[in-house]
């Protein structure tokens, strides 16, 4: 298991890091630099911006600088520097020496944001799209997981028909559809919650249905298919045949082997919802990291694409690492090597 | 048939009845055909197509004229759908042009014939980019399984590592690359042909590539283990056997034994192709305007949601229906094809 764990992590850099090279790349093949806007700079000042941060050095540094900021960890001591190359995403203050601390994770200065660094935006807006995100991961699970579970035992009723109906309905609207639709009604025409917004409970409702719905109906459906083929296996009818209660063969025999493969969506779908959310929040007026998908690419601002999409890889890799950990748990009948 | 005698009498002379020979592939159409919720698909999905490509005899107007005395403008029974929006008459705020079968947008352009063509993208993505997949995610998934060891190792690994990129962020930079970069380009160089040619097809070019590039992996993944499933088999065996070139072996023997469930997964996979450019014209790396997309005009009509509802709403009922009929269709497809995953995910 520890081998199995340690291999997995070795993998997850590699992964990283590829990631990582390839958005270098692409980002460099669009041509222009982060200062040349439609208001042309004198030939001096694109040159000393360039030589300040750091854009005059042959593309290899500048990779490879950006990699030591991100993976060296540093611990500093005495008095900070407010210098913008210093600003660490992680800081955890050590208990000994003087201010000695622990820094980790230099995403470097955006570009566009004038004073602002990547760790910044990350802390302001990341938060946001992560609430969003985890709530509408949980409504997936909680509504999901259930209407699947119902419509398995009462198969072929109407109850059945009718949440698969809905489920269908979930997976075909995606969420630029469910978006505006949901504002509407909910919001313009009923006036029941807020039209945009966040940070009131009340605002979150519509932003996070409108993020969850797809996958609520397609976890549902998937529970939905893994309970009915686990309730036709052998051991659910001995269970039945040694006269246990119903109750208990669905949830300790059947539910149980029944969630194995939800588990291997959840990965996958934590992902989306953190990733997934530019449209609810351009939408819905959300200041999360949203925004800065678009505005980094088509501004140039090299750190903070560099910085979204790996912090975005880490949670998609970090999050289907976690799933197969998990999986074997559950399955001891898959092998970890 | 001969489903009268259960027993097979050898004193008995038995008469082949003349049935006629039905092919899994007629069997499967003739369940497809008796699925309603498919053959509703089907058919919203034909109506939508007569719509894109009579587009300019169906529309009253053209997508991109102007009417500047109607912007805004609105017909009455949309203001009777929309409750919040009362005409200028009844002192509300919106002007009443019953020109405008579902209104004007906020430039004064027809929303009906601006949805009637944005029916073309919309098709268009949904019909040409399953086959860019198929064939992209073929021949690397066809390469992968059949020649196997290292190769097979370095694809597999790669797209591994593809599906750790956030899509999402990915399909934005590439659009970029291809957008912007395309705007550089010295006439006579490759890039600029396809730029030209990108440009020539409203933008719909760099779209098919981005979202081929980013969802190829799905395609490649199945193709690969198709093709380790039907390697083994004696009839692959005894085409080797027998010295049939790797290439014949490919194309008559394991192309035509792993394509079905390709299609069947290409064809479930459209709405989110659909969606896909959807998304980018949202975020205005879509099409070039002015030509409608649906995806574009749900982004333009959601800022004045409160105000018009209609410029967002229609849009996105258009968008709705037609992902609706190819999921239904796919479904269907499925469970015509593959009777076994019926019910299931």
């Amino acid at each position: 298991m520890g081998k199995f764990i340690i291999r997995r992590l070795l993998w997850m850099t590699l992964v990283l890091f590829v990631v990582s090279l390839i958005t270098f790349i692409l980002m460099r093949i669009i041509p222009g630099g982060p200062f040349t806007g439609e208001k042309r700079l004198p030939a001096a000042t694109l040159a000393q911006l360039n030589a300040k941060y750091r854009l005059d050095q042959p593309l290899y540094i500048q990779y490879l600088s950006f990699l030591e900021g991100v993976i060296v960890p540093k611990i500093t001591t005495g008095k900070q520097s407010n210098y913008l190359d210093h600003e660490y995403l992680i800081n955890l203050r050590l208990p000994f020496g003087d201010r000695a601390t622990f820094r980790w994770m230099n995403f470097g200065p955006s570009y566009n944001s004038i004073g602002r660094t990547v760790s910044d935006i990350f802390r302001d807006n990341l938060p946001i799209s992560m609430q969003l995100g985890f709530l509408a991961f949980t409504l997936s699970i909680f509504i999901g997981v259930p209407l699947g579970i119902i419509s398995a035992l009462k198969r072929n009723t109407y109850i059945d028909y009718l949440a698969m109906a809905i489920a269908v309905l979930g997976i075909s609207v995606p969420v630029i559809i469910m978006a505006p639709i949901l504002q509407y009604f909910f919001g313009v025409q009923l006036k029941l919650v807020p039209v945009s917004g966040w940070g009131k409970p009340n605002q979150m409702i519509l932003p996070v249905i409108a993020l969850g719905a797809s996958n609520t109906a397609l976890i549902a459906r998937l529970t939905r298919a893994s309970l009915l083929q686990v309730l036709g296996q052998d051991y659910i009818r001995t269970a039945r045949a040694k006269g246990l209660i119903e109750r208990l063969v669905i949830l300790r025999h059947a539910l149980r082997n029944a969630l194995i493969p939800i588990v291997t969506v959840l990965g996958p779908t934590l992902a989306y919802m953190l990733c997934g959310t530019f449209v609810v929040e351009t939408i819905f007026g959300i200041p999360g990291m949203g925004k800065f998908f678009v505005t980094s690419v088509t501004g140039r601002d090299y750190q903070v694409i560099m910085g979204t999409v790996l912090l975005l890889a880490m949670f998609l890799v970090l999050a289907n690492t976690i799933v197969d950990i998990l999986y074997t748990f559950l399955d001891p009948r898959i092998r970890t090597d | 048939m001969a489903e009268k005698s259960t027993f097979f009498d050898p004193n008995q002379s038995y008469r082949l009845e003349k049935a006629k020979p039905t092919s899994l592939t007629a069997d499967a159409f003739r369940r497809l055909r008796r699925n309603k919720a498919a053959m509703i698909g089907a058919m919203i999905i034909a109506v939508n197509l007569l719509v894109a490509i009579f587009a300019p005899f169906i529309a009253p107007y053209d997508y991109d004229t102007v009417f500047f005395k109607d912007i805004n403008g609105t017909p009455t029974w949309v203001t009777k759908i929309f409750p919040g929006m009362k005409p200028i008459e009844q002192g509300g705020y919106v002007k009443i042009r019953e020109g405008f079968l579902l209104g004007a947008d906020n430039l004064g352009r027809d929303l009906l014939s601006r949805i009637i063509y944005g029916a073309r993208i919309s098709l268009t993505v949904g019909i040409i980019t399953p086959f860019i997949n198929l064939t992209l995610g073929l021949l690397i998934g066809l390469l992968s399984g059949y020649r196997g060891g290292w190769l097979d190792n370095v694809i597999m690994r790669f797209v591994d590592i593809m599906y750790a990129f956030p899509t999402y962020l990915l399909i934005i930079l590439l659009m970029s690359v291809f957008r912007l970069g395309a705007s550089k380009l010295e006439p006579g160089s490759f890039g600029y042909f396809f730029s030209r040619l990108d440009a020539s097809m409203g933008g719909l070019l760099f779209i098919f590539i981005g979202i081929g590039l980013t969802s190829w992996m799905n395609e490649a993944r199945l193709a690969r283990g198709q093709v380790l499933s039907v390697r083994e088999n004696e009839y692959i065996v005894a085409a080797i056997a027998i010295g049939a070139p790797n290439s014949r072996i490919i194309f008559r023997h394991v192309l035509p034994n792993i394509i079905g469930p390709l299609i069947i997964a290409e064809t479930l996979a459209i709405p989110s192709y659909i969606a896909y450019e959807a998304f980018l014209s949202f975020i205005g790396l879509g099409v070039n305007p002015p030509t409608p997309s649906w995806g574009g005009m749900i982004a333009d009509g959601v800022v004045r949601i409160q105000a018009y509802p209609n410029h967002a709403i229609f849009p996105a009922l258009a968008l709705f229906i037609l992902m609706f009929a190819f999921n239904f269709l796919g479904d269907g497809l499925r469970d015509a094809f593959d009777p076994t995953l019926r019910g299931r995910e």
